[in-house]
């Protein structure tokens, strides 16, 4: 290394970044990114500027590299694959080390890996389509507050998933009527009520106001079912002391989960929250507004499954993963790949789930998978096959747009739900014989019965924008 | 059959977690359910408790869990001798899950009289 001199001028990136016969190490960081060059660049090029542009390179070469070991701490471009069904991408495979990131911190892993290099001249397109924490950086993070089992322990929730909604309309209702329409979800058989994303303090319902009587609305409900009952009150908010203070207030009021949309409020505001939960025993949803501008781009952006590994390093007991069959985007497979990120310990790479790595979680505690937007009775036998017991199901107009309200509404969904579990149990094909399932269900349950009738009519049937890449 | 454009009143009831939307399970049925707890390897066990507590997380253990029980008739034998010792008592199947450290099922499968 000492014998190194000083070369000033413009180099190209591959003679340093493209390291074709490098093993990665267990302790490196390996993400995988789509590029799409400018005409005419050679792709291992391509690949060394992006390795170089997102750990230790610049440029030009300037005189102070030779004051450090950038052998040891520069990332590597090591494999390049074609894409499926795509002449004009290709993956590129890079490895970092470890030293190259602040510990705990996913806030330090974006800022290197999806920095200036994506605004870079070189490239049309790049997305960041996964990354591989090592073990060793997974321990450096506290990740979900209480996880997915003790979220189970504390609802006293078992065998199935949980069951939610969303309360619409979501702007514009005062905070009594608003906690009237929680009071009469959850009365009817609803685990979980939401506040929407947008509901934050409006003037037309403060959050002081909406939490006392929502937490007025969460006690009676479950005093009179015997049910544990939670209503995500949304603590996100303009600067992170309002954040702490709207937390403290949901925790005082009788609350057990509060919410955060995590890419609006930031990762850093997301870390601090995760940290309050945890230390006040307190469950944490998250929203993912925003994702969409990021995430569906096929070519450029950051996958989800990336955005929903962070999260769980961030911290958060539910996140948002779409429904496959609802009313906004997602792909089966795909989202099974990254629902399996966020509840398994070991996930193995599978390309048909567009998963690029092996990925071991260790002891990171699991997230549930909220499955949320567009969804009623109908979508019940396959979203519990889909999703399996360890998701939310989220029905917000398929539980208020039920013809005799909220409680009826809320009591069909608990019923169908049920049942379809039940017949699950009973080793019946769910999915199959979804229309037996239910219409059994509806013999005992006239408000499944007229669920079922008033949302008979309604699919949602458009092609995906952002697909795997198949050939 | 119900119609939508008559309005309902809907009830709320004390509805005990799990399957408590659907009607009472027959014998059969919750012989099914046993079934899947054994078929899954997760420990059956039961759990009662006075309705006047049931809000409680813990209610009362009957015995210990089953570990190890692959008799399905055995397990309702013990639900029904659990049902004869406290008949005005919620009784509970739990499948214990010793993987995720949480229980893969709970339902109540006879409920107290309060």
């Amino acid at each position: 290394m000492a014998n190194k001199t000083y070369d000033a001028g413009v180099k190209e990136y591959r003679d340093m970044y493209w390291t074709p016969d490098y093993v990665p190490l267990d302790t490196d960081l390996l993400a995988c990114f789509k590029c799409t060059g400018q005409p005419g660049v050679p792709r291992e090029e391509v690949a060394a500027a992006v390795a170089a542009e997102s750990s230790t390179g610049t440029w030009s070469t300037v005189w102070s590299e030779l004051l450090t070991d950038l052998e040891y701490y520069k990332g590597r471009a090591y494999r390049i694959e074609d894409v499926p069904g795509d002449n004009e991408s290709f993956y590129a495979f890079i490895a970092y080390p470890i030293d190259l990131f602040e510990e705990g911190s996913v806030v330090n892993v974006l800022t290197s890996l999806v920095g200036n290099v994506f605004g870079f001249k070189a490239l049309k397109h790049l997305r960041l389509e996964d990354i591989r924490f090592p073990i060793a950086y997974i321990k450096t993070c506290l990740g979900p507050p209480c996880g997915i089992q003790v979220e189970r322990d504390k609802l006293n929730k078992y065998g199935r998933p949980l069951l939610g909604a969303t309360i619409k309309p979501k702007l514009g209702l005062s905070a009594k009527n608003y906690g009237r329409a929680v009071y009469e979800c959850l009365r009817g058989g609803l685990d979980l009520t939401k506040d929407d994303e947008n509901v934050n303090s409006q003037p037309f319902m403060r959050w002081q106001n909406r939490f006392e009587f929502v937490g007025e609305a969460l006690l009676k409900a479950q005093d009179e079912t015997g049910e544990r009952k939670g209503h995500y009150l949304n603590v996100t908010a303009p600067d992170p002391e309002q954040m702490y203070e709207r937390a403290e207030f949901a925790k005082e009021v009788g609350c057990p989960i509060v919410m955060h949309d995590f890419l609006t409020g930031g990762f850093t505001a997301n870390t601090g929250l995760a940290k309050w939960c945890r230390k006040n025993g307190m469950l944490l949803h998250i929203h993912r507004a925003m994702h969409a501008v990021i995430d569906r781009h096929p070519k450029h952006g950051i996958h989800f499954r990336v955005l929903a590994k962070c999260l769980r390093l961030s911290g958060g007991d539910q996140l948002h993963t779409g429904t496959v069959v609802g009313k906004l985007e997602g792909d089966r497979a795909s989202t099974l790949g990254f629902v399996d990120q966020l509840r398994e310990s070991f996930v193995p790479e599978d390309r048909a789930r567009g998963v690029f790595f092996d990925q071991d979680w260790g002891s990171m505690p699991g997230v549930f998978a909220v499955a949320s937007g567009g969804i009623h009775v109908w979508h019940m036998p396959a979203l519990v096959t889909i999703f399996g017991d360890d998701s939310c199901l989220q029905f917000g107009g398929g539980t208020q747009g039920h013809p005799w309200g909220n409680a009826a509404g809320a009591a069909a969904n608990r019923v169908a739900l049920e049942a379809c579990v039940k017949a699950r149990n009973e080793g019946r094909e769910v999915e199959k014989e979804a229309r037996d399932i239910l219409a059994e269900a509806a013999q005992h349950s006239p408000e499944l019965a007229i669920a079922m009738e008033t949302w008979k009519e309604i699919v949602f049937e458009f092609e995906t924008v952002d697909k795997l890449d198949v050939a | 059959m119900p119609s939508s454009n008559q309005m309902g009143d809907f009830q709320t009831a004390q509805t005990l977690e799990t399957f408590g939307f659907l009607p009472k399970l027959t014998q059969e049925e919750v012989y099914d359910q046993i079934a899947y707890i054994i078929a899954q390897g997760w420990t059956p066990a039961i759990e009662h408790e006075h309705p006047s507590r049931s809000t409680n997380h813990y209610w009362t253990m009957w015995k210990l869990p089953f570990f190890g029980e692959q008799d399905l008739g055995r397990v309702v034998d013990e639900l029904e001798s659990c049902r004869r010792s406290y008949p005005d008592h919620h009784i509970r199947l739990l499948g214990y899950d010793n993987y995720t450290q949480s229980q893969g099922a709970a339902f109540v499968v006879y409920e107290g009289r309060a």
